[in-house]
């Protein structure tokens, strides 16, 4: 990808590149708290992003564990309601959202446009501070009284009840800055910072799909700021916009609410998209099949996500217009999301399949996306999603795609810039397993869950009626086994790191630019910038060297 | 990150309090889930329950076979197309990276289908939303935590009885939180939204009880909000009528004016703990000395209180509007003695 001069400097000998690259070139926690370093940024919105998941995950297995029975198991109602409500809010606004573009993205974008950082470095760290102190104020609705709202805040509940809402919206409010702030980093960093040759449809699909991301993020984050906005207004000073009793309406609540998450579903999916889409190509050894559909329907993706948030609606009562609107509009959003599937599949055809963990986590992707998405439609057919509206069938649905979708191409992303993040190639047999782990105990928690909600069990159930019980086992003891993948996973990413820098520049024989450069990358990213030439996903030049265990680029003259 | 962990101890503090059981439920005893025949549905119970499992079983059909066609796609290329080994010919030979033709294909096919869904669902949604214009209706109110249902034969309960293969329109309200008001063994659900009403109908095809949730997220004992349907044959269901209308009857007077304080709306303008809203309290009221204007004192005794109830500008106690509304040819006598009754228990 590029001209084979820049590369040739760029690939130094182990015991020169362990003396400098970004980890060690300063010393000191106050040169990580004052870092403009993307690379350094990304790396700490990775340990926050990953500490927020362990919170949250802690409060998906207490609420698992409470249904284990159908009374009381270990907690009351209302600790139960603020349990779910801190797990949701937490994997949404803390872990999900900014999972994929702040934390692998801040580190892999300016890498992969083979640049020095991003457009407006102090933006991005201002970014990550205000992530932190949203964080915080989640935490103080903790420490006071939890928030049992659910994460939606639905009015007029959220605007009555007795719990600490305001410190949680404030929160919700200052993390979507955070998002914003990233947004209009990406956006800015794509167009003005691509290398000498690197047009459109040369960019890698991560960049598209980080570039779809950040057109909504920005576009959309402000709605929830407002909305967030107005119901403090509302709490704290009695003005009626969205509680009755005040002359307000609380489904205009839900159309503002969902005017933003719903384009945020898709901020949590479309980067999983890019992820894959580099993934997949490079492990399959060959060039992405329909390269331009793919980056293509990222961006309708990204439109369309913003003309359908009334199908959290059909029961709401709002008028059957404009449900038959949402409904028809929603449909046509399953189509872009088709072809990516079928493009990705269309790749491995013919290609020369390594099965290497980020591998198998997109083949985990794969499968478990597509019931994800196929779910969906079942939500998008009016008549249907009344029976399965706001029942365990939705739970089941949305965590396909957020933890069988997001999380999974988060894994997959996580262990496929691993070694170039830290340098260290981690226990691939470890990979594998708990891998596999994972896989079975993601179906064997949500899976269940579908039966449940076509049977009619709601959600956010505390007490369920007995005929429930077998299946909300299941779902438990699934859940467990998922706590057990993760545990295996952080240990050994973990452990990776005391060993001995190890990973060869480019372990995998990808083409994209980040793996041009040593791992773990110089302070400056590249000696020198570097100049594109062909596409993204061509890997006829790249030849595997036993002694490093690296790809290197062949010679001009073929060897 | 220490600082996100420190709320562990909070909960873990909360996971050893010991909380008073689940609050009272309307009902003494939880519904039954009855038995279905599907493996995915609940029993079919009603009119919609046909059209809306042939639109989801023919999903679950499409759904299976996609699924099961791309894992089996997948599985066969990890297998025929595996690499052998990490230096041997590490470009794949083919590199073919479109075909428009494939791209139409998956594009129109999935296309044909969710256009198709979309119309058979937009069908079935209009007609989940029309009520039939003859048809029983009853009124459904959601309150923190509990459904009541109230009969045109001026009957409320916590059930919801209904005759067979009769349409059946349901009012929805809430008088404070969103709730929603789900039937699964009939397909149907509604929010219940503060402040309007939304509405929902059915016909029930099978005798039976089945279980009514709320499902819409209203806060404590949001799970404990459960209610039952019960189908009856039209005659069972005329002597269920009967038989409750009967009960109240023959209630004890007290508890009939408690009913009749809690069904006719008194609250709203009479508080029972003294303090002043638009009309007296009841509290302490009977036995009481009340100022009336351009009276004086008057004692509260039992024909007091009938004749403010009969005729409410009769004796207009000072301070308070003139404001009521006559409740003649509205209340049965005894319901008015119930009331009396009532009051005298407000001490």
């Amino acid at each position: 990808m590029t001209s084979p001069s820049a590369t040739a400097d760029d690939i130094v000998a182990p015991a020169e590149r362990a003396s400098d690259n970004y980890l060690t070139h300063e010393k000191g926690i106050l040169s990580w708290l004052t870092t403009l370093d993307h690379k350094r940024i990304g790396v700490m919105y990775l340990m926050c992003v990953m500490s927020a998941f362990l919170l949250g995950g802690v409060f998906a297995l207490l609420v698992r564990t409470e249904l284990l029975t159908p009374g009381r198991t270990i907690v009351d109602h209302d600790t139960y309601n603020q349990l779910f409500t801190l797990h949701g809010a937490v994997m949404v606004f803390l872990v999900i959202i900014p999972g994929i573009p702040a934390a692998l993205g801040n580190f892999i974008l300016p890498l992969q446009l083979g640049a020095k950082d991003v457009a407006f470095p102090r933006l991005n760290l201002a970014s990550w501070y205000l992530w932190v102190i949203g964080a915080l104020c989640m935490v103080l609705s903790l420490v006071i009284n939890a928030a049992d709202t659910g994460w939606t805040f639905y009015t007029p509940y959220s605007t009555t009840t007795t719990t600490s809402v305001i410190p949680a919206l404030t929160g919700a409010f200052i993390l979507g800055f955070s998002s914003i702030f990233t947004g209009m980093n990406f956006i800015t960093t794509i167009h003005k910072l691509r290398p000498p040759g690197m047009t459109w449809f040369r960019m890698p699909l991560f960049l598209w799909a980080l570039y779809s991301t950040a057109v909504i993020q920005v576009l959309a984050t402000p709605v929830l700021a407002i909305t967030l906005l107005m119901l403090i207004v509302e709490r704290v000073v009695g003005i009626g916009i969205f509680d009755p009793a005040l002359g307000g309406d609380p489904v205009l609540f839900q159309h503002f609410f969902w005017f933003y998450s719903h384009p945020a579903v898709y901020i949590m999916i479309v980067p999983a998209f890019g992820v894959m889409g580099d993934i997949i190509p490079t492990f399959s050894r060959k060039r992405i099949f329909g390269y331009k559909f793919i980056a293509l329907s990222s961006v309708a993706i990204a439109i369309l996500g913003f003309l359908v948030w009334g199908h959290h609606m059909f029961t709401s009562g709002q008028s059957v217009v404009s449900a038959t609107i949402f409904s028809a509009i929603s449909f046509l959003i399953a189509i872009p999301t088709a072809i990516k599937v079928f493009n990705w599949l269309a790749t491995m055809y013919k290609g020369k399949i390594h099965l290497d963990t980020p591998m198998l986590y997109c083949l985990f992707f794969l499968w478990v996306f597509t019931i994800g998405g196929l779910t969906g439609v079942f939500l998008g057919v009016m008549s249907v999603d009344v029976h399965l509206h706001d029942t365990y069938f939705v739970v089941a649905h949305f965590h396909y795609v957020m933890m069988g979708g997001s999380i999974t191409a988060f894994l997959a992303g996580m262990h496929y810039w691993w070694p170039k993040m830290f340098g260290r190639m981690y226990d691939e047999k470890w990979g594998r397993i708990s891998c596999g782990l994972l896989f079975v105990g993601l179906n064997l928690t949500f899976f269940p869950q579908f039966v449940l909600g076509t049977r009619g069990m709601p959600r956010r159930y505390y007490n369920y009626l007995e005929e429930f019980q077998g299946l909300h086992q299941l779902s438990t003891v699934g859940a467990y086994l998922m706590g057990l993948a993760f545990l295996t996973t952080a240990a050994y990413l973990l452990g990776s790191l005391r060993k001995r820098a190890d990973a060869p520049a480019n372990p995998w024989g990808a083409n994209t630019l980040e793996w041009q450069t040593p791992s773990p990358p110089a302070y400056y990213n590249f000696h020198n910038p570097p100049v594109v030439t062909e596409g993204p996903y061509e890997y006829a030049d790249w030849v595997y060297n036993k002694r490093t265990g690296g790809y290197e680029r062949k010679a001009a003259d073929g060897r | 990150m220490l600082d996100m962990l420190l709320p562990l101890g909070q909960l873990a503090a909360g996971l050893v309090s010991s909380q008073p059981g689940p609050l009272p439920s309307a009902l003494p005893e939880p519904p039954k889930v009855p038995d279905s025949p599907w493996f995915w549905m609940p029993r079919s119970a009603s009119n919609f329950a046909d059209p809306i499992d042939g639109t989801f079983s023919f999903l679950v059909w499409v759904s299976l076979i996609s699924t099961l066609g791309i894992a089996l796609a997948m599985a066969y290329f990890c297998w025929r197309y595996r690499a052998t080994s990490r230096d041997a010919n590490e470009a794949a030979e083919s590199q073919v990276d479109h075909s428009n033709v494939l791209e139409i294909t998956w594009s129109v096919i999935p296309l044909f289908i969710v256009i198709g869904v979309f119309v058979v669902g937009f069908k079935q949604y209009v007609d989940l939303r029309t009520a039939p214009r003859a048809a029983y209706e009853v009124h459904a109110t959601g309150q923190r935590w509990k459904w009541g249902f109230e009969y045109p034969e001026g009957l409320t309960h916590p059930e919801l009885h209904v005759p067979v293969n009769r349409n059946v329109r349901i009012m929805i309200q809430s008088v404070d939180v969103l709730h929603s008001l789900s039937i699964p063994e009939f397909r149907v659900k509604m929010d219940a939204v503060p402040g309007r009403y939304t509405e929902l109908w059915f016909r029930a095809t099978e005798e039976g009880t089945f279980p009514i949730y709320c499902a819409e997220y209203c806060g404590t004992a949001h799970s404990d909000m459960l209610s039952q349907v019960v189908v009856h044959t039209p005659e069972g269901f005329a002597a269920w009528v009967a038989e409750e209308i009967r009960k109240i009857e023959m209630m004890p007077l007290p508890e009939l004016g408690q009913l009749t304080f809690n069904q006719s709306g008194c609250a709203t303008c009479h508080s029972l703990d003294g303090s002043a809203k638009v009309g007296p309290s009841f509290q302490g009221l009977f036995g009481r000395q009340e100022k009336i204007i351009n009276l004086g004192a008057v004692n509260v005794d039992e024909n007091y209180l009938r004749e403010s109830i009969l005729e409410p500008q009769a004796k207009i106690v000072e301070g308070f509007p003139p404001s009521m509304p006559t409740f003649k040819g509205q209340l049965s006598d005894r319901r008015i003695s119930g009331l009396i009754e009532y009051i005298k228990t407000i001490k």
